[in-house]
């Protein structure tokens, strides 16, 4: 890591619903522009205000050529430098912070978007990740080949249908208490284990809910943060990892590329054991398997032990995802944003009915393509 | 920005590119990105083992392909390494140059791989771009980019005959340079007597924009490796390119003169503007040794230069007659052929970097500009009036200037 630093000095949420059919995506974005300039004062002054625009969306998902062309002027990029992270959004975090370490800016926003609820089904889109030759012929899209994924690792890991169901309650009862998570009602284990199968092993209530969302930041540099807030964040570790393309070469509970995305964020933050280190966690569960999965890639688990992890309350005992996290719902191109600005919330101590009592430093992670053959890691520090 | 200060510097040690054509028949997208890697790799004498981070960019919609990072880390080498895509529409490619400038530069990373691929054959190029028009405002008003506009605005400045003769002589020194280039897609073998002839028989695409006058479409992969001052003095296989600033700016989609008109500074202009200003440079013809400037039209480019290069009235058509911008002329544009001769958008704006560093290195080819080149320029050009602009320099020797 370089020797400077880079904060985070706000972040806004857009409250996330199954279906925002009232509002453009710019009517969001700017919402959340507006929050954020509630809480710090900046502008888009050429000398003094934000000299770059991260965003962060999806052509398929907005079903527009160049997606982040509906919205520059929205996100204030008027004559201004804006790029577009087609990635999912925590890497814009992740990018954005080298715009500021390059000296290229020192007031950098990143605003990302997604309305799951305008397509068709999310599953049609997934199904274009996969190569026109092989993968999109069979049908393959991120919920099947998530189901592939759970059954190999419940078989290793001793995960059971009463697990994931109590990931999903506990979830549920986390996600109550969060006022920007879309599904907040509480449910019991039973109706979790009744839902309809929607993918084998991967159930209705396993599977995270359509949703509509928008998240805001500002970042700034280390000398200029204090200007826009008393309790800067700071990222002190990020680092992201591919895994293979097809699902056939890769041994999918192997969380190869997310350990690889760990061990290299753990390295610049200066972590040696993230379970001593590290007070919240937000990890990107998309399907309930994929907590304890992630959370073995991550460190917090043995390896092949997520059903013990459960069992033995991990999630409680490591503060995961009290936000609710991704089972809550959060659009899948944003999810990681989300992530972040929970963990924010929570090392400003402004989490409200889920903080952490002296939070000093968090874990924002995500995961991208099929089966997570994508991770990133992002460590924030009080 | 007040004090700008580049945290480190930053060279390019390795261009790789695949020809550029209509139809690439013998290869799908992966393979088109692996040629791309591998000539760069081999280019700058490295395995992809040295290579720390990858930088993708990629239209998807022309495509369809949903993140199609993914299934092009096959080619690209991205297995078990840190990665990034971004996308900004024709831009791209130069967002991908100053993503890397950045990465590099941050000390996040000490050696990043961009790569750049299209396969327009495969979609719908004009149906795909007049999808970025908002659906209720401006979708039914676009065509694709075919705009019209420039040649009127042109022909009523300088006049029919001398606005249409600038347009068919800058086409036809592009075919000239493009006829040098290898690597290039269109290819026709014009001559400057055709000029008239062709300005009056080639269809018409919108107003006197006509088909002789538009770029391609192309399928085409480009890759770039840069790498920090600290790593590129211990020794390159070919002499460093330095990336001495980078500058983007959009200007929002609303069309200006929709409600009465107001003709506002082109982002070239300002972009120009700014990077000369902070960079102490007063008069960028006669700093400049060459121009990669991405021309989608030839209306554009003659309308262009006037932006990029700060010019007054009618002195951008001046140097076009005069032959200023011939490959042996006083500030040559694109020997490469351009962006009329080869399209592939999202490689086509990185394909101007590399080929302005091909430039500098002396190894461009066939269309090597014959005296020295020291001081480049590249531009990229995307969705409504965008511009990503880049300084390369031969000799790590600039005074940085005290502003930003």
């Amino acid at each position: 890591m370089a020797a400077k630093k880079v904060a985070i000095c706000a972040v806004a949420q857009h409250k996330n619903e199954s279906d925002l059919w009232h509002k453009r995506f710019q009517g969001m974005l700017l919402d959340v522009l507006e929050d954020l300039q509630n809480q710090a004062e900046f502008d888009f002054n050429e000398e003094t205000g934000v000299n770059t625009i991260v965003s962060c969306s999806d052509d398929f998902f907005d079903a527009r050529t160049i997606s982040n062309n509906g919205m520059t002027d929205v996100l204030g990029a008027h004559y201004r430098a804006e790029e577009k992270m087609a990635q999912e959004g925590l890497n814009a975090i992740g990018y954005a912070m080298s715009v500021i370490l390059s000296g290229h800016g020192d007031l950098v926003l990143v605003m990302g978007h997604c309305k799951e609820s305008q397509s068709e089904s999310r599953n049609m889109i997934t199904n274009m990740g996969f190569d026109p030759f092989y993968g999109r012929a069979v049908g393959l899209d991120y919920l099947n080949a998530a189901g592939l994924q759970a059954r190999a690792y419940m078989t290793k890991a001793g995960v059971t249908d009463e697990h994931l169901a109590r990931i999903v309650v506990r979830a549920r009862q986390w996600a109550a208490r969060n006022p920007y998570a879309n599904a907040r009602e509480i449910v019991e284990g039973g109706k979790v284990m009744a839902s309809p199968m929607l993918c084998d092993p991967i159930r209705q209530l396993h599977a995270y809910p359509v949703s509509d969302g928008a998240v805001g930041m500002l970042l700034a540099s280390e000398e200029r943060a204090r200007e826009f807030t008393k309790k800067p964040v700071w990222i002190t570790g990020f680092a992201n990892c591919m895994d293979s393309y097809f699902l056939g070469d890769r041994d999918l509970t192997s969380n190869f590329a997310l350990k690889k995305a760990a061990e290299r964020a753990y390295q610049k933050a200066g972590i040696n054991d993230p379970k001593k280190a590290i007070d919240v966690v937000e990890v990107s569960d998309a399907y309930a398997y994929q907590q304890p999965l992630w959370m073995e890639g991550l460190g917090f688990s043995e390896t092949g032990q997520g059903g013990r992890f459960i069992e033995e309350g991990g999630p409680e005992k490591y503060n995961v995802n009290l936000s609710g996290g991704m089972l809550a719902g959060n659009p899948m191109i944003i999810s990681g944003l989300y992530r972040a600005a929970e963990a924010v919330l929570q090392l400003r101590g402004e989490a409200g009915d889920h903080q952490v009592p002296d939070a000093k430093r968090a874990l924002a992670h995500s995961s991208y393509g099929a089966a997570g053959q994508f991770h990133s890691v992002l460590i924030l520090e009080a | 920005m007040k004090k700008r200060k580049k945290n480190r510097n930053v060279a390019i040690i390795g261009i790789g590119q695949t020809s550029l054509s209509s139809h690439k028949e013998d290869q799908n997208q992966v393979e088109m990105v692996q040629e791309a890697v591998i000539n760069a790799l081999q280019d700058a004498n490295l395995t992809i083992n040295d290579i720390d981070c990858i930088v993708h960019g990629n239209m998807e919609l022309f495509e369809m392909q949903f993140a199609p990072d993914l299934w092009h880390s096959l080619g690209s080498g991205a297995r078990g390494k840190d990665e990034y895509r971004l996308t900004t529409g024709g831009t791209v490619g130069m967002t991908l140059v100053c993503a890397a400038d950045n990465l590099v530069a941050s000390g996040l990373y000490d050696t990043v791989l961009a790569v750049s691929i299209q396969k327009l054959q495969e979609g719908n190029t004009t149906g795909g771009i007049t999808n970025m028009a908002d659906p209720l405002w401006f979708r039914n008003l676009q065509t694709g980019a075919l705009t019209g506009t420039t040649a009127t605005e042109l022909i009523n400045e300088f006049g029919e005959e001398r606005a249409k003769r600038a347009a068919m002589k800058y086409r036809i020194m592009m075919d000239k340079h493009a006829m040098l280039n290898p690597r290039a897609h269109r290819r026709f073998g014009l001559e400057y007597e055709q000029g008239p002839d062709l300005a009056a028989t080639s269809p018409q695409l919108v107003g006197e924009l006509r088909l002789i006058h538009m770029c391609s479409q192309s399928d085409g992969a480009c890759a770039m490796i840069l790498t920090s001052e600290e790593r590129a003095k211990k020794g390159t296989a070919k002499p460093p390119v330095w990336i001495r600033d980078h500058i983007q700016a959009h200007r929002e989609e609303t069309i200006p003169n929709l409600f009465g008109y107001v003709k506002p500074e082109m982002t070239h202009h300002y972009c120009a503007r700014k990077l000369y200003e902070r960079n102490g440079i007063t008069d960028p013809v006669e700093y400049f040794d060459v121009f990669e400037m991405y021309d989608p039209s030839a209306w554009w480019a003659v309308d262009w230069l006037r932006e990029f290069f700060l010019l007054k009235g009618d002195e951008h058509l001046q140097m076009l007659e005069r032959g200023d911008f011939d490959l042996d002329g006083r500030i040559p544009i694109n020997p490469s052929g351009g962006v009329i001769a080869s399209n592939p958008i999202s490689a086509t704006a990185m394909l101007r970097a590399a080929e302005a560093a091909l430039q500098i290195r002396g190894d461009a080819g066939p269309h090597q500009i014959k005296r020295e080149v020291k001081h480049a320029l590249a531009s990229g050009f995307g969705g409504t009036f965008w511009t990503a602009l880049m300084m390369l320099e031969k000799d790590l020797d600039w005074q940085e200037v005290e502003n930003g």
